[in-house]
């Protein structure tokens, strides 16, 4: 599904990743864990092609990226800690301008069906601005999976979540991947992460230097291996 | 078609926004009243010098109005990060340029509309000229500087001192149109004597072709910055 090969990306003299090749099969889980700096969203920020690598070649579904980036931009969609919606629009608003955006069809109904699978169906006319940080990141599941993109990019999504909130994105995450869609999730809750995911990854600075099925290591052992990876940062 | 209909989104949600604070569009009005008051303050509206200066006089008021509401198009965007948002949706990045351009145009546009009556109140100035071809010359001048304008603020509001930096690049790069709008509305207005006013016109248009085209182009290494 997707696959990068030798990617670099030097910003200044500063050489953020440094030969990343990665390779997700239709349907997997990724996990990717690393120290802050390490070149994480980096990374998430080329493969939803938010950014251009400086070198290396970057295919999803088959097609190379440099083809057709708006449209294969569609069959994406991201969840970052930053919810991308407009605090001055209602949770219903946000959401039917990026299913404009999207092209969505049918989109008065699957704004209905993704504000249920989020639990707000009761503040959908709600002001975004009034909305707590966990109603807000639910809203930003809603908008990221209206379009049903085929492959979900994730940086960091459990931070400031609450109980509810995250058993919410779990639950959203479980469906998705059920679905056949492919899910690339940066998070530092190694935890989380072996429970929900195929396949773990470890960068530091700037490379792959871990990566295995999830289900190999258990939490204790895993977190002695990232330490050892990771030259004993957190 | 699905260009349009994005256009149309971003515009919309741009407008809804805006109406629903007033925030640019009372900041651009008060501005413009201000600078009408105090030019009417500051040369006598009785003068034949200041019937001289009175495009000019309108034109500083319209530029600097536009300024404040450029800064705030794309540093708006910057809170929950949603132009990261805007640029993961399928649109072409010329459909963000031109839904902004748009957007800006129309708080222009109504500034201009509800300021322009005040200046000629004020400057106890007569109307002699056409209404439409000043309006054919705001319609020009104000879509080559709000697409300048459009462009560079995108550029700025990657920058912490985006307030203050727009104006610094963006006059410099305006002053062809600015001159030409002076020229073309004194023409109009009968403040100078008739002729030339079709050059004028023309450099308006040429100008806002080129300031068209190029960030259609360029507007994608923008945004990446």
């Amino acid at each position: 599904m997707i696959k990068a090969e030798g990617i670099y990306k030097r910003i200044g003299n500063k050489e953020i990743l440094r030969g990343i090749d990665l390779h997700m099969k239709e349907g997997e889980f990724v996990t990717v864990l690393g120290p802050n700096g390490a070149g994480k969203t980096t990374l998430l920020k080329i493969l939803a092609m938010l950014t251009k690598a400086s070198a290396g070649k970057l295919t999803i579904g088959g097609v190379t990226v440099d083809d057709n980036v708006a449209k294969m931009r569609g069959q994406i969609g991201v969840i970052s800690h930053n919810s991308f919606l407009y605090d001055k629009l209602t949770a219903f608003e946000n959401l039917r301008f990026y299913g404009e955006m999207y092209q969505t069809n049918n989109l008065k109904e699957r704004i209905y069906q993704v504000i249920d699978e989020v639990g707000l169906q009761y503040s959908l006319a709600d002001p975004v601005r009034t909305f707590s940080r966990g109603m807000l990141q639910r809203l930003s599941i809603a908008r990221a999976i209206l379009h049903d993109p085929k492959v979900l990019f994730l940086d960091e999504p459990y931070t400031g979540l609450d109980q509810h909130a995250i058993g919410i994105l779990n639950k959203v995450l479980f469906k998705l991947n059920k679905d056949k869609r492919t899910i690339f999730m940066i998070t530092h809750n190694y935890e989380q992460g072996l429970e929900l995911s195929d396949k773990i990854i470890i960068i530091y600075k700037g490379k792959i230097t871990y990566q295995d099925q999830a289900k190999c290591l258990g939490p204790r052992e895993f977190k002695q291996l990232y330490l050892e990876q990771v030259g004993g940062k957190q | 078609m699905n260009f349009l209909k994005q256009i149309k989104a971003i515009v919309w949600k741009d407008l809804v926004s805006e109406f629903r604070t007033k925030e640019m569009l009372s900041a651009m009005l008060i501005f413009s009243f201000l600078v009408i008051v105090i030019f009417a303050f500051a040369f006598d509206p009785a003068r034949e010098t200041t019937r001289a200066v009175f495009p000019g006089i309108i034109w500083v008021g319209i530029s600097f109005a536009a300024i404040l509401g450029l800064n705030r198009s794309f540093v708006a965007e910057k809170e929950n990060d949603s132009l990261l948002g805007l640029m993961l949706t399928p649109a072409d990045r010329s459909v963000i340029y031109f839904a902004k351009v748009i957007g800006n145009l129309i708080l222009v546009w109504m500034v201009v509309l509800i300021s322009m009556p005040l200046y000629f109140i004020f400057f106890n100035f007569q109307w002699a000229g056409s209404i439409p071809i000043l309006a054919l010359i705001i319609f020009l001048s104000t879509l080559g500087f709000i697409s300048v304008g459009t462009f560079l603020a995108a550029l700025a509001a990657n920058t912490r001192t985006s307030e203050i930096l727009l104006p610094i690049i963006v006059f410099p790069i305006v002053v062809p149109v600015i001159i030409a709008a002076v020229e073309s509305t004194a023409i109009v207005l009968g403040s100078v004597a008739h002729g030339g006013l079709m050059s004028w016109l023309m450099l308006l248009i040429l100008y806002d072709v080129i300031f068209l085209a190029v960030p259609f182009v360029l507007f994608d290494y923008v945004l990446e910055v």
